[in-house]
């Protein structure tokens, strides 16, 4: 077995690429473990105007090939193996991947997360026949037709707007009386002429045969129902913290993110976490490069006490 | 994204798949798709450690419509594996390794 690595940071995504940044420069060595391609979550959005010093935009994946290609450059290595179970405690940790074992004083959990499902009826089955939870995936398959978008944040929003480009109509549902995503989206969905927007409302069941036909709405303020024809249903009700394998292991709070300290520590001494797995971070691009950061200059702390 | 393995289009679908001896795993993709890229290394990865069981297969949406159409296709990524001219699994957006070798170890 390789000798015990610094820091083991799981995850590639923005919180753990900007992690690894600093623990290369920091003269740690680093590996980073990384289930499916560098970049994460914010892969599936089409594009990103709000991270600081790209006052035009840019993708998430240049940006994200970018941070990749910054990690490795002081250092980092990345490797492609998921993270399934973690052991050890104080300066000596293990985590069992598919492809081996990994030993590290210490870890950064940067797993990031995963969207949320609705959990109605005829969700699961038709999912790939109408119903999606990735707009630039899949916007192009809805050409034409009419289409509905569930959610109220950033992402919904954004998703509405960016299924402009294909669908004849976009309906906007969201549970409560107003939305939560930036004001600058709110105005766009406003302005933008293909986009309904159904407040106070929920969806009950997605129905179809092969696919989507229609779905069955409540309002929630008169209890009302009504059925939407729709041939495609894009899912965005925010996500859920991947930490399935560090269940157990350390504490969680009751949204599953890791509950963290003021310097990203969670509660086993030596683990860190940072990015969407934590309990300190909006869902954003720059809080979690900020907390990745924040992490790997905590772990350097750390491994100086260590010795 | 560059890949070293086999481009199917809507003109070599059949020969390429449906008639294949192998069971072949089809990786429904586009370029503008972040979990197909997400995907795409494990994809490789099955392809290299199934070598002479299993035959993997990209076919790019953009450019194919009519194969995506025909199996239903409305979000990408999706996995199909087809034994026999067959599809026997359909997988529909990011898995994780275990699950695909799991859900392929059924059929090869």
């Amino acid at each position: 077995m390789d000798e015990p690595r610094h820091v083991a940071i799981v995850g590639a995504g923005p919180a753990g690429l900007a992690a690894a940044i600093y623990a290369g420069r920091g003269r740690l060595s680093t590996v980073v473990l990384e289930k499916g391609m560098p970049g994460g979550q914010i892969l599936l959005t089409d594009w990103i105007e709000n991270y600081p010093g790209f006052p035009t935009g840019v993708t998430p994946f240049d940006l994200m090939q970018a941070f990749r290609k910054q990690a490795e450059t002081f250092g980092a290595e990345i490797v492609s193996d998921e993270a399934l179970a973690i052991a050890g405690s104080d300066g000596a940790f293990v985590i069992r991947g598919h492809n081996g074992e990994y030993r590290a004083r210490a870890v950064i959990v940067a797993t990031g997360s995963a969207y949320r499902r609705l959990g109605v009826p005829g969700e699961e089955r038709l999912t790939g026949a109408g119903v999606s939870y990735c707009a630039v995936c899949d916007g192009s398959f809805f050409a034409g037709r009419d289409i509905a978008v569930v959610g109220g944040g950033d992402n919904a929003l954004k998703e509405a707007l960016f299924l402009t480009r294909f669908a004849e109509t976009v309906t906007l549902i969201h549970r409560r009386a107003g939305f939560r995503g930036e004001r600058i989206y709110q105005e766009r969905v406003a302005a933008n002429a293909k986009i309904r927007v159904l407040l106070e409302t929920v969806v009950c069941t997605v129905e179809g045969q092969a696919k989507v036909e229609s779905l069955t709405l409540r309002n929630v303020k008169d209890d009302t129902s009504s059925t939407l024809p729709v041939s495609g249903l894009f899912i965005s009700i925010g996500t859920r913290p991947r930490t399935e394998f560090i269940k157990g292991f350390l504490e969680l709070d009751e949204w599953d993110q890791v509950k963290v300290g003021g310097d990203m520590r969670s509660s086993v001494p030596g683990v860190f976490a940072a990015g969407d797995v934590s309990d300190a971070c909006p869902k954003q691009v720059a809080t979690a490069v900020g907390t990745g950061v924040h992490a790997a200059l905590s772990v350097q702390e750390y491994l100086a006490r260590l010795s | 994204m560059s890949s070293h393995l086999i481009q199917a289009t809507d003109a070599s679908f059949e020969q390429e798949v449906l008639n294949s001896s192998l069971p072949v795993l089809v990786d429904f993709w586009a370029p503008w798709c972040g979990p197909c890229r997400m995907i795409a290394p494990l994809v490789e990865e099955i392809a290299e450690s199934h070598k002479g069981q299993l035959k993997v297969v990209k076919m790019n949406v953009d450019e194919n419509g009519q194969t995506p159409q025909t199996y239903g296709i409305m979000g990408i990524p999706t996995l199909i594996l087809f034994k026999g001219g067959q599809p026997v699994e359909k997988v529909v957006g990011f898995e994780s390794k275990a699950k695909l070798l799991e859900r392929i170890a059924k059929h090869v």
